[in-house]
């Protein structure tokens, strides 16, 4: 397993439905994180900050935020277990959410994966 | 059960058109978030882990057929097929759209329900005895007034911007299982050396960060000044209740920083400075109330149902959930019918739409069409003839509703903690899962005997924790989730908080531990002592050798 990057990623609720996205390289959001644009530098994550806000007063989506992410064989990996939560769905119910909708991210929940 | 008047019908719908426009005003961006939080959050719309969490409230607990019936509707049409009963006799749905939400809670007005005041700084759902109406153990059905409560409660403007949430409990019954003591006012019926029924009125408990046990300020208040004395508390608190502070805003910091003598005598004095007359209307007002709390129809039977006798020397298994699950009804002839929502294994409150039909089905049948909700995460069927107890547990068996647990190890409060909340540090569900899979022998359960474990996934004990027999916190330790134990509290007519009893575990040692405790317990408990008894008796002492002497 090969840690290539180490950065952070954005993400927020869509304001219709509440649907957590991130937002990609190519500057719209995803349901999937693997989609998600890394941040490795300061100036780069103020910059998706500052594109995030323009997007909440475009009513797209609410709550933006950065958080702690790297990228491992080519896979987006939030650092926090509350964020890998947010990337599969709850870890009691396999059947809702990103991870019954393919949408999930690669690693899971718990350390160690 | 109460019905709408005109006024409250014609109040709901006036709501649910404003949210229609707020909501359609801030998806066309008339609206900014901050704007627009404050409004729905007022409908019990939160913005949760996942998505938007629609929080409904179910007043005191109880609920008819037809309700129910929506619920599962709107759980299957715009949820994803199930709902999750919490620790306020609520409901909550974790995946509902913005977009969709004026619907539902238009869906809502039609059975008379709404999610008005399921959050911010205003007097909450009032919760109850989930027995009220019921109870062979009762002085009076408490819903009366806690409906004349959330009747004067609802939009008060003086009490709309207060400093922080308000909880309030009744009980109308000496068991309390309504957990006054630790609510921000807590109200237990009892009766004086005359006879006359009045109310012990018990403010400033609260769990949270700060749990407390509330304290006294009137021994007996007669029924008719409950009101007037309810808005004196309200008044010294919304002036003295800190608002620089959200962690000390509540009422329970107010009455232990200034002190019980001198909190009542600041109530008191407001309460001395009120006008008299007032308290008729509410007289008036209760008597209009509690007609539609009548018992119903109860056909006059024998205490003894052979038939029920019969099928329990039959079937072993119905034996068990009679004995764990039913409770004793003033009627005779009646029991009340517990639906355990902890399955071995499950979600504790969780329920699918199929079985919030079923349930709907069954209350219609067998309980007068009306269903209670525990702040203990079950439902109940207040009303049901010992002679239909069979066949009601054969349908409930028949739909994964009939653990046979009520009260024992596997009955687990747990909040949604980490897999749901965004306030949470900690998962719950996965704690509780792994617990009830370790203690899911029924004989083991019954030899452990009465025993409340709850858990938490942050310190704002939406799991009750720090009431449990057992409470376990899941905290975050540099991104790790760990779990601290507690012992020996209770929210019952003895409430106390529990204590720390050492360092944490991390989730998967939760169960191992539980277990020792309980071994501990079940190697020193003298003939018939319960778990809690026997902790107040030994202390903390041999359950901290057996957690840690071997680390």
């Amino acid at each position: 397993m090969s840690i290539t990057e180490k950065g952070q990623a954005m993400t927020a609720n869509r304001l219709r439905d509440g649907a957590v996205v991130f937002f990609t390289r190519s500057g719209d959001w995803s349901e999937a994180i693997d989609a998600a644009v890394l941040a490795t530098e300061p100036q780069a994550a103020r910059a998706l900050e500052s594109r995030g806000k323009d997007d909440e007063r475009a009513t797209l989506v609410t709550g933006v935020y950065l958080f702690d992410a790297e990228r491992r064989d080519g896979h987006i990996r939030a650092l926090h277990i509350r964020e890998r939560i947010r990337t599969l769905g709850p870890t009691v119910r396999l059947d809702l959410g990103k991870q019954a909708e393919g949408l999930g991210g690669a690693f899971p929940a718990e350390n160690g994966g | 059960m109460y019905r709408y008047d005109e006024f409250d019908y014609q109040f709901v719908r006036d709501r649910t058109a404003q949210f229609a426009d707020q909501a359609r005003r801030r998806l066309a961006g008339e609206l900014t978030e901050d704007e627009f939080r404050p409004l729905r959050l007022m409908n019990g719309l939160y913005l949760q882990l996942h998505a938007y969490m629609l929080r409904i409230a179910i007043p005191y607990g109880t609920l008819s057929s037809r309700q129910m019936r929506q619920l599962a509707m709107i759980a299957r049409r715009w949820d994803k097929n199930y709902g999750h009963f919490t620790t306020r006799q609520n409901i909550q749905f974790n995946w509902i759209k913005l977009e969709d939400t004026p619907e539902i809670l238009a869906a809502l007005a039609d059975v008379e329900m709404h999610a008005i005041q399921t959050s911010g700084n205003c007097i909450r759902n009032v919760t109850t005895d989930q027995w009220a109406g019921a109870a062979a153990d009762e002085i009076a059905d408490p819903r009366p007034v806690a409906e004349l409560i959330r009747q004067w409660s609802s939009l008060h403007p003086e009490f709309s911007y207060l400093p922080r949430k308000f909880k309030i409990a009744v009980t109308g019954a000496p068991n309390d299982r309504a957990a006054v003591k630790v609510h921000d006012i807590g109200l237990r019926l009892h009766k004086n050396d005359k006879g006359e029924a009045g109310w012990e009125v018990i403010v400033g408990g609260g769990l949270g960060r700060t749990p407390l046990i509330g304290v006294t300020v009137r021994e007996f208040l007669p029924q008719h000044e409950l009101i007037a004395y309810l808005e004196a508390i309200m008044r010294v608190y919304n002036l003295y209740g800190r608002r620089d502070n959200k962690y000390k805003a509540r009422i329970k910091i107010l009455v232990h920083e200034l002190g019980p003598e001198k909190f009542r005598a600041e109530v008191e004095a407001e309460y001395a400075r009120r006008p008299k007359q007032e308290t008729e209307v509410e007289e008036r007002e209760l008597a209009r109330i509690a007609a539609y709390f009548a018992p119903p129809q109860f056909e006059r039977l024998p205490r003894w149902s052979p038939r029920f006798e019969e099928a329990r020397l039959a079937n072993p298994a119905f034996a068990r959930w009679v004995r764990t699950n039913v409770a004793a009804h003033f009627a005779d002839g009646y029991a009340i019918a517990n639906i355990s929502l902890k399955p071995e294994g499950g979600i504790p409150g969780d329920a699918t739409s199929e079985q919030m039909e079923l349930v709907a089905d069954l209350a219609e049948r067998h309980s007068f069409s009306e269903i209670r909700v525990s702040h203990a995460q079950n439902l109940v069927l207040p009303h049901v003839k010992r002679d239909d107890l069979f066949d009601l547990w054969q349908a409930l068996s028949g739909a994964g509703l009939a653990a046979s647990n009520l009260g024992l190890a596997g009955d687990i409060i747990a909040c949604p903690g980490l897999d749901y909340c965004t306030l949470a540090t900690a998962r719950s569900i996965p704690v509780a899962q792994a617990i009830s899979r370790k203690f899911a022998d029924y004989d083991r359960q019954q030899d452990i005997g009465p025993l409340k474990i709850n858990i938490s996934g942050c310190i704002n004990a939406c799991g009750h924790h720090h009431v449990g027999h057992i409470g376990i916190l899941g905290l975050d330790k540099k991104g790790e989730e760990y779990y601290q134990i507690t012992l020996g509290g209770s929210s019952a007519t003895s409430a106390s908080i529990g204590q720390i009893i050492g360092p944490g575990f991390a989730g998967h040692d939760v169960p191992d531990a539980i277990e020792k405790i309980l071994d501990t317990y079940l190697k020193h408990r003298q003939p018939g002592e319960e778990f809690l008894a026997a902790y107040r008796r030994l202390g903390a002492q041999p359950f901290k050798e057996a957690l840690y002497a071997a680390h």
